[in-house]
């Protein structure tokens, strides 16, 4: 209950931020198991992925984060646990902490959806993208069956750049692509690579604005 | 007649629902007999801009019902939504970011306050003068110079555009008319009538009589069979009209007919800008119309004249 009145609290900021908009170009939303992967320039990220997926398909998707931020304080704890479901993966790879990949495999098989962002961390350089972490290529190799949904999301970086404490409103797309094919044998410098140009392919051409 | 049915907002919305109600049937006839049930582009378009109409009216009507106030926080909202389509579509950088948000939660929320407070002294230069000045000063103290004053034009032209103009709208219900006693809200449903009116003939005319392009390169669905047959009926309109306003037929007419060439023009240049930018609309959260900005930008260039032509000779 006061899970639903929380999340339907972040989705109504959301979109009255961002009044965000989706873009279905190469798949529909489905209840099919998918891993959705994305560009992360913002906290907010899967809180836009959330929002712009039908609400019935919402229970069945969960976001991946990192635990050394979401797990600090009892309200993130909260929001990330409760409202959202999200996997928290441990990214310091300490002696004894379990594995990530291990985590979203985990979860994989228990049937439900994924959303992760390849790239491992926010990205705040200026780059279009960040180099990809390898998870995604282990989740794509040791869970076959989801399907590999590209999203682009465009503006939220924008609308909160680093070390600034007060969003902009701005208006924020999300483009989903089509289910990226596995390729028997192939590497996994080939398959990051294919994955990133992917994403790249549905970034909306407003030209000056990365 | 009932008392209720002699208010005149009130039979201004029956007016408009009727109309509605009207455009509603015609459609459904279109998309029957012409569409035969399957999808058509402009009958679909044509379909979904009407029943985006029912919101836009029932919206409208809503706040007017509820008097004054409500007016003022409904342009507040369409400035922000406007305003978030206009910087969306801008070149900013890192270093406008608190010129942004003092656009956005300062700005924005003061002009209306004050209209609300009716201080015309200073909502008439607030954003013109103090946002002016101070906004570049934010930005500048970001200390990244890149096209500099490309960016602080921009932010300020959105401001002007979304929040300065438009304010004038609402800025009427502070008025106090001669000749026709707590009648400001009528005043504003009038130009709200006669320039949404005149878009939506501008739209009718041409398309059913359209051949000769104004602004090929500006605007391709703009013809000056329906430039000039929906201007003509608009200024009709609103002088048939006149009688909910303090204007005579004449007045009501000459200002009809200026309000709607100023509409007409605001739509063009806000065209130009979203040709440059190589966009259609300026957003989507209007089903057929586009942005919050596509529908309103004709009123936005009409409502400054209107307000200070009420002004001057009506108060």
């Amino acid at each position: 209950m006061i899970e639903r009145l929380v999340a339907w609290m972040i989705l109504t900021f959301a979109r009255l931020l961002t009044g965000v908009q989706a873009f279905w170009i190469g798949c529909q939303p489905s209840a099919e198991q998918r891993i959705y992967f994305s560009n992360h320039a913002s906290h907010g990220d899967f809180v836009l992925i959330w929002a712009t997926l039908p609400s019935t398909l919402r229970r069945l998707v969960r976001p991946i984060a990192g635990a050394d931020y979401w797990n600090r304080g009892a309200l993130r704890r909260f929001i990330a646990g409760r409202v959202f479901r999200a996997v928290l993966i441990d990214r310091t790879r300490a002696e004894g902490a379990p594995d990530p990949v291990g985590q979203m495999l985990e979860a994989l098989a228990h049937g439900d959806s994924l959303i992760m962002f390849p790239e491992g961390t926010r990205n705040t350089s200026d780059a279009v993208l960040l180099p990809f972490k390898s998870g995604l290529f282990h989740l794509a190799s040791g869970h076959p069956r989801a399907k590999l949904i590209p999203v682009w999301i465009n503006n939220l970086n924008r609308v909160m750049p680093k070390g600034e404490l007060l969003p902009v409103p701005l208006i924020c797309t999300v483009s989903y692509g089509a289910p990226l094919e596995r390729i028997e044998g192939e590497s996994k410098a080939d398959f990051l690579e294919r994955a990133r140009a992917a994403m790249l392919a549905l970034r909306p051409d407003d030209g000056e604005h990365a | 007649m009932k008392a209720w049915m002699q208010d005149p907002v009130l039979q201004l919305f029956a007016g408009a629902l009727l109309v509605l109600a009207l455009a509603t049937t015609i459609g459904s006839i279109l998309s029957i007999r012409i569409a035969k049930g399957k999808p058509h582009a402009v009958i679909d378009n044509l379909n979904s801009r009407i029943f985006a109409w029912w919101w836009m009216v029932g919206l409208l009507g809503a706040s007017f019902a509820c008097g004054k106030s409500c007016v003022i926080v409904l342009f507040a909202a369409l400035s922000f939504f406007a305003l978030r389509e206009f910087i969306t579509l801008a070149y900013t950088r890192r270093g406008d970011h608190i010129a942004l948000a003092v656009s956005f939660f300062i700005a924005l929320p003061t002009q209306y306050a004050l209209i609300w407070i009716d201080w015309y002294g200073l909502y008439s230069i607030l954003i013109p003068v103090y946002a002016f000045l101070l906004l570049p000063i934010l930005a500048a103290v970001s200390a990244d110079t890149t096209r500099f004053l490309e960016r602080a034009a921009k932010v300020q032209w959105g401001l002007m555009i979304c929040v300065y103009c438009l304010s004038h709208l609402p800025a009427l219900a502070t008025l106090e008319v001669r000749g026709q006693p707590g009648g400001e809200l009528l005043l504003i449903a009038w130009l709200v009538i006669v320039v949404q009116g005149s878009d939506v003939l501008q739209y009718v005319c041409g398309k059913m009589t359209g051949r000769h392009k104004v602004a090929p390169t500006l605007s391709p669905s703009k013809t000056w069979e329906g430039l000039l047959g929906g201007i003509a009926s608009a200024t009709a309109l609103g002088a048939s009209l006149h009688g909910f306003t303090a204007f005579s037929a004449l007045e009501a007419a000459a200002i009809a007919f200026t309000v709607c060439v100023m509409g007409f023009f605001g739509g063009l240049v806000m065209s130009a800008i979203k040709r440059d930018r190589g966009v259609k609309d300026w957003g989507h959260m209007i089903e057929g119309h586009g942005g919050v900005l596509d529908r309103i930008d004709s009123l936005v260039f009409a409502a400054p004249v209107y307000f200070h032509v009420v002004r001057y000779w009506w108060t």
